[in-house]
C-alpha cells in the first residue's frame, strides 16, 4: 500500500463534489438556453394566436387552435415575397462580394510579398474599429452622386469588402504550410491557380464560416436599406416587417408571423452551417 | 537528364549569408549527397536549384543552361520535401497527376503516366484515397511517385527521410538508391544525417556556415577528411582529436618528432613529420577513428575507461584522458573489453593518424 493513496471516504467526497459542480453547470445551461430560446419560441407561438390570445392575461404559452391564417395574410398583404426576393438579391452580391475580396486580400496578405504590407494590413484591422454608423453620411452623399440611390447597387456596393473578412481567412491562409506553395511552384500552379485550387480548398471551413457572416449580417440589415431605397421595388424584408407592423396594428399575429418568415432563411441557414460557423471562428486559435 | 553547376554562388538573408561562394559541379545521373548541420545552407542551396529562391551572386546552370531567371516551373526539376507537401484535399491519384495536368498532358496519356508511377511504388491500390488516410511511408512514396511521373532532368530531395521511423528509413533509403539506377537521372538529395550520405550518394558535398567544406565519394571523404570539421562530422562515434605541440627530443631518428599529449609524446613517421615541416604549422591537431584506438598492456595515451556502450555487433568505449578530454575506442563485440573505471592504455598504428593544422584545421596532406 502508497501511504499518498486517497482514503475510500475521500473519494466519495470528491465525486459527489464533482456530480454537484456538473449539475450546478448544466442548470446554469439550461437557463441561459432558456433566455435566448424564448423570446424565438414566444414569437412563433403568437404568430398563431389571435390578437385576442394575444392581448389576454394569463400569456398563452402554447396555440391549442393554431391559426395558420397569419402567415398567408403577411406573405400576401405585407407583400413578404417582393421584399423577400431584394433581400436574397442584395444578401446574395453582398455575400459573394465579400468572399471574393476577402480571398484576394487575404491572400495577397497571405502568399505575397509587398511594400508596406504590414502597415497596409493594420490599416484593414482599424478599419474594424469604425462603426457602420460613422461612414454613413459619406457612404449616402457618395452613393447619391453616383446615381445609386434607390437600386441595387446603392444596398449593395458599400458592403462588398471588410477588413473582417480579410483578416479571417488570412489567419487560414496563414495555416497552409509554406511547402505546399513551393511544391505547387514548382509544379506549374501560379498564384492564381495556387489560390483557387489548393489554398481556398482548404480554407474552405472559414470561407463557408465567413460566407455565413455575410448572409447574416446582410440579411439583417435595416438602417441602410431605409436610407438609400424610396419605393417598394428595392426595399428589403427588414423594411417590409416594419411596415407590416405599421400597416397591422389590429393583427399584431399577422406580424409575428412575417417575423418568423422572414427568419427562416436563416435559420435554416444556421442549422446547414453551424459547424463551420463555430469552426471558422476558432480557427487558428489553436495548431490544429 | 541534366548536370547541375553551381558557380560562385552566394544566397544572402539581410545580413545573415546563408550559402556562401559555393562552386559545385554535379553530374548528369550523378547521386549527390548535399550534407551538413542545421543551418549550414544545404536546403538553400537546393531551393536556388528549384528556383525558389533566387542567388544573390553567382550563376546557376542546369544542362548547359544558366537557369537565375528562370522560374521555377520552367526548370524541369522535380522536388520531394521532408513534409511530402502532398495537398491534403486532393486523392493520391490527382496528387500524382498534378505536375501533369499543369503542364496540360493530355488524358489518357496522363492515366498511363500515374499508373506506371504508382505501379513502380506499389501505390495501385491507394490511389482513391487522400493523405490522410495514408501512413508516413506511403504519402512518402505519394510524394516521389508525384516526383518521378514527369520524368525531370533533376530531383531534388530535401530530408524526405526524417518523418520516418528507423526501419522504413533503412528500408526507403535502399529502394531511393535503387530508384534512382533505374531511372538513370540526376538527384541532388538533401540531409543532415551522415548515414544517408554515406550509403547513398555517389559522392557527398560537406557544407558547414554556408561554405562547401569537401566533395567527394563517401569513402574517400570518411578516409581523407579535409579539415577539422568533416572529420569530426563524418563518421559515428565522429574522429577522436587531440591538440598538443611539436616536441623534438634527442632520441629522434634524423628529421622526425614527435607530438606532445598530455605529457607523452606521440611519436610520428617521417613521412608525417616532412609534411607538417612543410605546411609550416607550429600546433597540430591529432585525429584518429575510433576503431584504430586500440586498448593496449603499455605504451600510448592513459586513459580510463568512463562509459562502455554495447550496441551488439560492437562497442564503444568512451574513455577520459587525464586532462578530461574524452575518447572513443570501438571494439567489435568478439574482443575482450575493458571495464569501467579501468586504467587502459589506448595506442594507435601511427599511419593511421590524421593531422590537422592545428590554426587553420585543414588537413595536413601526408601522402
Amino acid at each position: 500500500m502508497h501511504g499518498d493513496a486517497p482514503s475510500p471516504r475521500r473519494t466519495a467526497s470528491r465525486n459527489r463534489r464533482r456530480v454537484l459542480l456538473k449539475v450546478l453547470r448544466y442548470l446554469l445551461l439550461t437557463f441561459l438556453a432558456v433566455v435566448i430560446v424564448f423570446p424565438l419560441y414566444i414569437t412563433v407561438v403568437n404568430s398563431l394566436l389571435s390578437p385576442q390570445q394575444i392581448a389576454s392575461r394569463p400569456p398563452t404559452f402554447f396555440p391549442i387552435h393554431p391559426q395558420w391564417g397569419s402567415y398567408s395574410t403577411a406573405w400576401d398583404a405585407g407583400h413578404m415575397s417582393e421584399y423577400m426576393l431584394n433581400s436574397v438579391i442584395v444578401t446574395a452580391i453582398i455575400t459573394v462580394g465579400q468572399v471574393a475580396t476577402a480571398i484576394l486580400a487575404a491572400y495577397a496578405f497571405a502568399f505575397l510579398e509587398f511594400p508596406l504590407k504590414r502597415a497596409l494590413f493594420v490599416l484593414f484591422l482599424a478599419t474594424l474599429m469604425v462603426p457602420f454608423e460613422v461612414t454613413i453620411i459619406t457612404n449616402l452623399t457618395t452613393i447619391t452622386n453616383l446615381g445609386w440611390y434607390n437600386s441595387y447597387q446603392g444596398l449593395a456596393v458599400p458592403f462588398l469588402a471588410t477588413g473582417f473578412g480579410a483578416f479571417l481567412l488570412r489567419q487560414a491562409f496563414l495555416q497552409v504550410p509554406p511547402d505546399l506553395k513551393d511544391a505547387a511552384s514548382i509544379d506549374g500552379y501560379g498564384h492564381w491557380r495556387f489560390m483557387t485550387r489548393v489554398a481556398v480548398p482548404l480554407a474552405r471551413p472559414t470561407v463557408a464560416a465567413l460566407s455565413v457572416f455575410a448572409f447574416l449580417g446582410a440579411w439583417n440589415q435595416y438602417l441602410w436599406p431605409l436610407l438609400v431605397t424610396k419605393d417598394d421595388r428595392y426595399r428589403t424584408v427588414q423594411i417590409g416587417l416594419k411596415q407590416l407592423s405599421s400597416t397591422s396594428l389590429d393583427q399584431v399575429n399577422v406580424t409575428f408571423a412575417g417575423v418568423v418568415i422572414a427568419a427562416l432563411p436563416l435559420v435554416v441557414l444556421l442549422l446547414i452551417f453551424q459547424k463551420q460557423l463555430v469552426r471558422g471562428l476558432t480557427a487558428g486559435a489553436v495548431k490544429g | 537528364m541534366a548536370g547541375v553547376t553551381f558557380d560562385r554562388v552566394t544566397k544572402c538573408f539581410g545580413d545573415v549569408v546563408a550559402v556562401d561562394d559555393l562552386s559545385l559541379d554535379v553530374f548528369d545521373e550523378e547521386f549527390l549527397v548535399l550534407l551538413g548541420p542545421s543551418g549550414c545552407g544545404k536546403s538553400t542551396a537546393l531551393r536556388m536549384i528549384a528556383g525558389l529562391e533566387e542567388p544573390s551572386e553567382g550563376t546557376i546552370e542546369i544542362g548547359e543552361s544558366i537557369v537565375n531567371d528562370v522560374e521555377a516551373k520552367d526548370r524541369d526539376v522535380a522536388m520531394v520535401f521532408q513534409s511530402y507537401a502532398l495537398y491534403p484535399h486532393m486523392s493520391v491519384r490527382k496528387n500524382i497527376e498534378f505536375p501533369l495536368r499543369t503542364r496540360k498532358v493530355a488524358s489518357d496519356e496522363r492515366e498511363k503516366l500515374v499508373h506506371d508511377a504508382a505501379e513502380s511504388l506499389g501505390l495501385e491500390t491507394l490511389l482513391d484515397r487522400k493523405p490522410a488516410q495514408l501512413s508516413g511511408g506511403q504519402r512518402q512514396r505519394v510524394a516521389l511517385a508525384r516526383a518521378i511521373v514527369r520524368r525531370p532532368k533533376v530531383f531534388l530531395m530535401d530530408e524526405p527521410l526524417s518523418n520516418l521511423d528507423a526501419k522504413l528509413r533503412v528500408q526507403t533509403r535502399a529502394e531511393l538508391i535503387e530508384l534512382q539506377r533505374e531511372l538513370a537521372t540526376t538527384v541532388i538529395y538533401v540531409t543532415h544525417d551522415q548515414v544517408e550520405g554515406m550509403t547513398m550518394g555517389h559522392r557527398i558535398a560537406i557544407m558547414a556556415d554556408g561554405k562547401l567544406q569537401q566533395v567527394g565519394p563517401p569513402q574517400a571523404v570518411y578516409d581523407h577528411p579535409a579539415n577539422l570539421f568533416v572529420a569530426g562530422f563524418i563518421g559515428n562515434p565522429p574522429m577522436n582529436t587531440v591538440s598538443g605541440p611539436i616536441v623534438r627530443t634527442a632520441s629522434d631518428p634524423a628529421g622526425s618528432f614527435g607530438i606532445g599529449v598530455e605529457g607523452t609524446v606521440i611519436p610520428l613517421p617521417a613521412g608525417h613529420c616532412a609534411a607538417i615541416e612543410r605546411s609550416g604549422a607550429k600546433t597540430v591537431v591529432l585525429g584518429v577513428r575510433p576503431e584504430h584506438l586500440r586498448p593496449a598492456t603499455e605504451g600510448g595515451l592513459v586513459a580510463t575507461v568512463a562509459v562502455i556502450e554495447s550496441l551488439g555487433h560492437e562497442r564503444h568505449v568512451d574513455c577520459r584522458l587525464a586532462d578530461g578530454q574524452m575518447v572513443i575506442s570501438r571494439l567489435s563485440s568478439s574482443e575482450p573489453a575493458p571495464l569501467v573505471g579501468e586504467r587502459v592504455n589506448l595506442t594507435v598504428d601511427p599511419l593511421e593518424l590524421h593531422i590537422f593544422d592545428g590554426v587553420t584545421e585543414e588537413a595536413i596532406e601526408t601522402t
